[in-house]
């Protein structure tokens, strides 16, 4: 009987600290942080706009105090310099190493389609704040995919079917030699039906833009389509309004050639340029316009689509981790929180269609003066209610 | 093929030769002079570019942002041989690639530590930024003449300097015999880093009249620095005339090579397949154009080595 006392106690003490250690253990679990690896494109022409995308996704979480879904947000910044390469090499150190719980930030397509096979095979879960590309839409829909963007064609479809009804005839199209690039002339002339005057690609990061704009001149369209983000576009509109051709041909472009980023390097010569975007910063709800005055009272600019793209993602990662209950280890509950969507976009009503893209509204802006004097966008109208993309056909989404 | 067209690509080529020109001047002078290869000259055209973008911010003036550029990016070239080129000079070809090439790496850093990553705007001045009608229905960039104007003027200065004055005159002696200038008594250390600050300057001119038309971004010099190279290898090193030839036929070369290119592949294999090939080819055209000029001529058009 004496023997057992203190073997039974022994025993007792190891249970009581093995259970402790558990719930220590599950403590930490739940106290570690929500991991977001944010690897975009902040050097070059394209900086613009990761920065915009970092900047928004930082405000989200600034504004829930510093977390996601209830939990501590750890972002993990890294670079991609717009390389496939480099963005590949990034996304597994931030895989493997830092051992993220999402990606994103991604803005060019050809590095998208470079880090999403180690992203997806890792069974981390992407939410895209940009690129788009056609292939993860259709054949190559993927679960672990994500876009709180657009499809890439859907903004081009939008100033297609404007042009269109505006009763251009013959139109120029420009884009960069790139996934989204030739995604863009598709979607415009998904719905653009008239003459296509010049079908141009140049290269990605192009800054002079001579050689094209002198064949414009030869060609003589009566519209130029460009889809030039960023840098590129900053310097094709100064250099086209410099050759003097604005006065002979309308320029037309999806919002990533007239935000912002744009008008700010530009200004005046912009005023009457028709772009298309999924977001405005004058759009009409509670989400957006604690969005808009939070972004200008933190970064002393006005956001972009980028800006918003970014907060947007922020906000659906939180909805997710809130909804998962923070279990991210179950990845069909997150993927199930994350199918649901269940947060305020800024854009307005957002849900995802079955390939993970989302059916949205697309706007029609236009560049003009506001009552202060300062050129930007403005809203004129819908051109697409709740419009789906063109790939979700031929998704199979694995379940 | 419309002849506008094709005056306007002509423009255009002598405007890009031109610039080229500006960057291959100071790099053959001190190639041809102190028989030094300089991988860091596309780094005074970076630093150039940053300079005047960021005096012409801060003053809102692009001519005030250009002249203290010019300014600031010579006496940086001059500190920069004065305290570091100057060492490698009696070091073999080796020696001076590793250390410019350091030098180049420091200088993409040091602009990224200061400005940052993103690209600076630099826009053209006001009076510029429209369009001249140089004869009927044909309007033509008025900054694109300007550059035009501005590059005919250095040339046209250069050849004054180089051609007749005694600092010129030492110049060539040096590019021709360095040891023989030297024994008659030229003073090659301060004749030395005055060229390099003369090269730096016309850097900092190139920087300046391309910013507003590309971009103010780090690593813009090395992709222009291996043209300039392919300019003084086909003009003949250390000949400024060869430099300008050069720069002039590389400059058309490339401009005609983009344009007529791949609207005439694009007749053949369609515009994407095109646009994926057309720069290649064209791109290519520069090198079979050099690949010729040193079969026939292998010191180069205008050889100054004797």
């Amino acid at each position: 009987m004496n023997r057992r006392t203190p073997r039974s106690s022994y025993l007792r003490t190891l249970v009581a600290t093995a259970a402790a250690v558990t719930a220590l253990c599950a403590a930490a679990q739940t106290s570690e942080p929500v991991k977001v690896g944010l690897l975009s494109t902040l050097s070059g022409p394209g900086a613009g706009l990761g920065v915009d995308i970092r900047d928004g996704f930082q405000l989200a979480i600034k504004l829930s105090g510093g977390k996601l879904g209830g939990r501590a947000a750890e972002v993990v910044i890294a670079d991609d310099q717009a390389s496939p390469d480099v963005g590949r090499q990034t996304a597994d150190r931030l895989i493997k190493r830092d051992k993220v719980d999402f990606l994103t930030g991604i803005v060019f397509s050809n590095v998208m389609l470079a880090v999403g096979p180690p992203t997806f095979q890792s069974k981390t879960f992407y939410i895209s704040a940009n690129a788009g590309p056609s292939q993860y839409a259709g054949e190559q829909c993927n679960p672990y995919f994500f876009s709180a963007s657009w499809q890439n064609d859907n903004l081009h479809e939008a100033v297609g079917k404007t042009v269109m009804d505006k009763g251009f005839k013959n139109v120029a199209l420009i884009a960069p030699n790139y996934p989204a690039g030739k995604d863009a002339l598709t979607g415009f002339k998904r719905y653009y039906k008239g003459a296509v005057a010049s079908e141009t690609y140049t290269q990605l990061n192009q800054l002079d833009y001579g050689a094209e704009i002198s064949q414009l001149r030869a060609t003589k369209p009566d519209a130029v389509y460009i889809f030039l983000p960023g840098g590129m576009g900053i310097n094709f509109i100064k250099q086209f309004v410099g050759s003097g051709l604005s006065k002979d041909m309308t320029l037309f472009g999806p919002g990533f050639s007239a935000d912002e980023d744009v008008i700010k390097a530009v200004g005046e010569p912009m005023l009457g340029m028709f772009n298309s975007s999924q977001w405005a910063h004058d759009l009409d709800n509670a989400a957006n316009k604690t969005f808009v005055a939070a972004f200008e009272k933190e970064y002393g600019r006005t956001p972009t689509l980028y800006a918003a793209q970014g907060y947007d993602a922020a906000r659906l990662i939180d909805a997710a981790v809130r909804d998962s209950k923070g279990k991210l280890e179950d990845k069909a509950a997150v993927r199930k929180a994350l199918e649901a969507a269940k947060f305020e976009s800024v854009r307005g009503a957002f849900k995802f269609n079955t390939n993970h893209f989302p059916i949205q509204d697309y706007y029609l802006r236009v560049v003009t003066k506001n009552a202060q004097g300062k050129v930007t966008n403005r809203t004129l109208g819908t051109v697409f209610k709740n419009q789906p993309d063109a790939y979700v056909g031929s998704c199979k989404m694995p379940s | 093929m419309n002849p506008i067209l094709i005056l306007e690509q002509l423009l255009n080529g002598l405007q890009f030769g031109l610039m080229l020109f500006l960057l291959a001047a100071g790099l053959t002078l001190v190639f041809g002079i102190m028989d030094m290869i300089n991988l860091a000259h596309g780094s005074l055209y970076m630093v150039g570019a940053y300079l005047i973008a960021s005096i012409a911010q801060a003053t809102g003036s692009f001519w005030l942002g250009l002249g203290f550029g010019i300014v600031g990016t010579a006496v940086f070239g001059m500190l920069l041989e004065m305290t570091v080129l100057r060492r490698l000079y009696q070091r073999d070809h080796v020696s001076q690639v590793l250390g410019t090439f350091a030098i180049l790496l420091m200088c993409n850093e040091g602009v990224r530590m200061i400005w940052g990553s993103q690209p600076l705007a630099l826009n053209p001045p006001v009076t510029l930024a429209g369009p001249v009608e140089l004869m009927s229905g044909f309007y033509y960039p008025a900054y694109r003449l300007f550059i035009i104007g501005v590059g005919l003027l250095v040339a046209g200065l250069l050849y004054v300097l180089i051609a007749h004055t005694r600092v010129g005159m030492q110049v060539r002696a040096g590019a021709a015999n360095r040891e023989m200038a030297m024994a008659m008594g030229t003073n090659v250390q301060r004749l030395f880093t005055a060229v390099f600050g003369v090269g730096a300057a016309l850097c900092a001119v190139a920087g300046g009249m391309l910013g507003p038309l590309l971009a103010v971004q780090v690593g813009m010099g090395e992709s222009i620095l291996i043209l300039a190279f392919v300019v003084i290898v086909i003009g003949g090193i250390g000949s400024i005339r060869g430099a300008l030839l050069g720069a002039l036929l590389v400059g058309i070369v490339d401009t005609a090579g983009r344009t007529l290119i791949p609207p005439s592949l694009g007749y053949l294999v369609g515009a994407e397949a095109a646009s994926n090939a057309g720069p290649a080819v064209a791109s290519i055209l520069i090198y079979v154009l050099m690949a010729a000029v040193l079969f026939f001529k292998p010191r180069g058009l205008f050889p100054t080595h004797g």
